[in-house]
């Protein structure tokens, strides 16, 4: 299984636009990705209502995991994408 | 067949057209059959949610850039997998599909109500797929606002503001709902956009779509299948009416040269920017809750500095009056959240939500301070909710600590305007909310449509209290304008130029009316008509009572 630990960069924290990207992202590696909060219980990376009800703020940690193959790239993919300011861009 | 019913009109202007209807949100039937198999059933529910999502997104590919996000998200909520689980859970307990649905959606609406700020924003895409999914399953049309090729005259019980910001101002010739009151969110958008509009029409939802209705939002008067004399009739008045405005222009001055400031009502950049290129001289009131609502954290120094800059710069060396923030449980801020509170009217909202979180205000007069030095506009501040001369005080020591020349406070809390005269000695200037003053005046709940006649601006219980409040002004030394919607009614307009007001604010679509107006009239008529609306019984014959001493050229145009 493969884990990150990432910032929230988007200034809003991840709801609104930013989560709206990042189910997309998620949906579209088509693997089963999991987010939270370190040491708490996650939620389906792709659901957008399961997003926004973990409330995840500007500056705060959250843990990314996923099974399967290229598990690692996509991971990648999405840390860098939660590591851009969305609502800036 | 000719039928003429009244509502009451909120923006003024005539227009002809057919009606589409917005078609309100079906309930789940009350004898739903349960679910027997809930695994077939459930895939006929994933049907009818994917097919909703697939709608939204060919709404998307068509749509400008914001809706389009709101879509796209909005197609996601569809294709929920968590929202989806819950329902089967629902299913598998024996309900019948759309009470399930119903059911767990508002598992999901209640977390988010529960989180505040932008996720109960979010409630409404909830509420809305789960609207179109009901429809689907029940194989009745989708609810909400049909798509339309010919510009028509939209009828709906009410509008949600959601529903309203997405009509397309060149196609919609007409507003008619039947709910809804004087200071509803849609009569306020009708006004801001230009388009007719009546609200409290009886029997607006069953009027069938299509049927050619004539509205006359000036009078409140619609009419089904209007005959080609009464078209001609209404159109002929909504020319003269342009006519008549159009050879009217400039700052706004009573016949023998009384000057009333004409002043605009703005709630942000786009509406400043739309604003300061009519004809008006300057802003009476610029609502400042955006820049606070929908956000989880304070806005900045820096942000709040830069929108104010950019609403500021489009007035050149115009007057812009700001009104501090005015937020509370009804408009509930994610970072300043004081609680639920059992009546919000009466609460923490106003200045006493600024009194219990200064930094808040400091933070924004501060912006405001520097906007103000960075542009040429007259930028004076004032203050929502203010009850007594202290706090009236309290709020002029900041402001002027922040070094911003003029300040003043809204008089909106009958109290404020029984002690005007002190109240306003603590400051510059006032400025009545006509609204919530005839709200707390008359003890009758500005949302409520129903109670419509009570919040009449025409009221002669209101009309004294606003007598009072500029009678204390006079005694202070101090200028008293309107910025409530009543100041956008031509004749009332008259009355409180009578009453000692001198400045006007108002929706930017009611400016020309109104300018015309006051150049019919001298202020002694002014004076006799404010007289004989203090004298009357109601507030119908307020305002026959003031239209009898009308000019006529007045008069045509308004009935």
């Amino acid at each position: 299984m493969a884990t990150r630990i990432v910032t929230i960069a988007s200034s809003v924290g991840l709801h609104a636009r930013p989560a709206s990207l990042f189910v997309q992202a998620a949906n579209a590696t088509g693997l089963d990705i999991e987010i939270g909060r370190p040491d708490e219980e996650s939620v389906d990376a792709t659901s957008i209502l399961g997003v926004m009800a973990l409330g995840a703020r500007h500056g705060e940690q959250i843990v990314l995991t996923a099974e399967g193959d290229g598990a690692d790239e996509a991971l990648d993919s999405l840390v860098e994408l939660l590591s851009r300011d969305l609502d800036a861009e | 067949m000719t039928d003429v019913i009244r509502g009451i009109g909120v923006s003024p202007g005539a227009a002809v057209g057919p009606v589409v209807q917005v078609r309100a949100p079906v309930r789940p039937p009350a004898d739903e059959a349960p679910t027997t198999d809930a695994a077939a059933t459930h895939t006929r529910v994933k049907e009818a949610f994917e097919s909703v999502a697939v709608t939204l997104e060919e709404r998307a590919a068509t749509a400008d850039e914001t809706a389009q996000q709101i879509l796209t998200a909005t197609a996601l909520i569809a294709r929920d997998k968590g929202l989806q689980k819950s329902i089967g859970k629902h299913l598998a307990t024996g309900k019948g599909p759309t009470t399930a649905v119903t059911a767990a959606v508002e598992e999901y609406a209640a977390q988010f109500e529960a989180l505040g700020g932008y996720f109960a924003e979010r409630v409404t895409d909830l509420k809305d797929v789960r609207n179109r999914a009901v429809a689907r399953l029940l194989g009745v049309p989708d609810p909400g606002v049909p798509d339309f090729d010919v510009p028509s005259v939209i009828v709906a019980h009410d509008l949600a503001p959601a529903e309203t910001v997405t009509l397309n101002p060149s196609m919609v010739r007409a507003i008619v709902t039947e709910a809804g009151g004087r200071t509803s969110h849609t009569a306020i958008l009708a006004a801001q956009m230009g388009i007719p509009a009546v609200v409290q029409f009886a029997g607006a939802t069953t009027i069938p779509s299509g049927t050619i209705v004539a509205v006359d939002g000036d009078t409140g008067e619609v009419t089904l299948d209007p005959s080609e004399e009464y078209q001609r009739e209404l159109i002929g008045k909504r020319e003269r009416r342009r006519s008549a405005l159009a050879g009217s222009a400039g700052p706004g001055r009573t016949r023998d040269g009384h000057p009333i400031a004409l002043l605009a009502n703005i709630g942000g950049v786009d509406d400043a920017v739309s604003a300061a290129a009519q004809d008006l001289e300057g802003v009476g009131l610029f609502r400042t809750e955006f820049v606070f609502l929908s956000r989880d954290t304070a806005p900045t120094l820096a942000e709040q500095t830069e929108i104010y800059t950019k609403v500021f710069e489009p007035f050149g060396t115009r007057r812009v009056v700001v009104r501090t923030l005015d937020a509370g449980a009804d408009k509930p801020l994610a970072f300043a959240d004081l609680g639920p509170e059992e009546n919000p009217a009466l609460g923490k909202r106003g200045l006493r939500l600024s009194a219990l979180r200064p930094d808040l205000l400091d933070v924004q007069l501060e912006a405001l301070g520097v906007a103000a030095k960075a542009t040429h506009a007259e930028v004076k501040v004032m203050a929502p909710m203010v009850a007594t001369p202290e706090e009236a005080a309290w709020f002029a020591r900041r402001v002027r600590e922040n070094g911003l020349p003029s300040v003043g406070v809204m008089i909106e809390v009958p109290g404020a305007a029984l002690l005007a005269s002190h109240v306003l000695a603590e400051v510059d200037f006032g400025s009545l909310g006509t609204n919530d003053l005839a709200q707390y005046t008359m003890a009758a709940d500005r949302m409520e449509g129903v109670l419509s006649d009570l919040l009449d601006p025409w009221q002669p219980a209101v009309l004294k209290v606003i007598g009072h409040a500029c009678d204390g002004a006079r005694v202070a030394g101090k200028p008293m304008g309107v910025c409530g919607e009543a100041g956008g009614d031509p004749l009332l307009a008259l009355v409180l130029a009578g009453l000692g007001v001198s400045s006007l604010s108002m929706a930017p679509s009611k400016v020309p009316i109104v300018r015309f107006a006051l150049s019919l009239h001298n202020m002694a008529t002014c004076h006799g008509m404010a007289t004989a609306a203090l004298d009357s019984r109601t507030a119908v014959d307020a305002r026959s009572a003031v239209l009898a001493l009308a000019h006529e050229g007045l008069v045509a145009l308004l009935d």
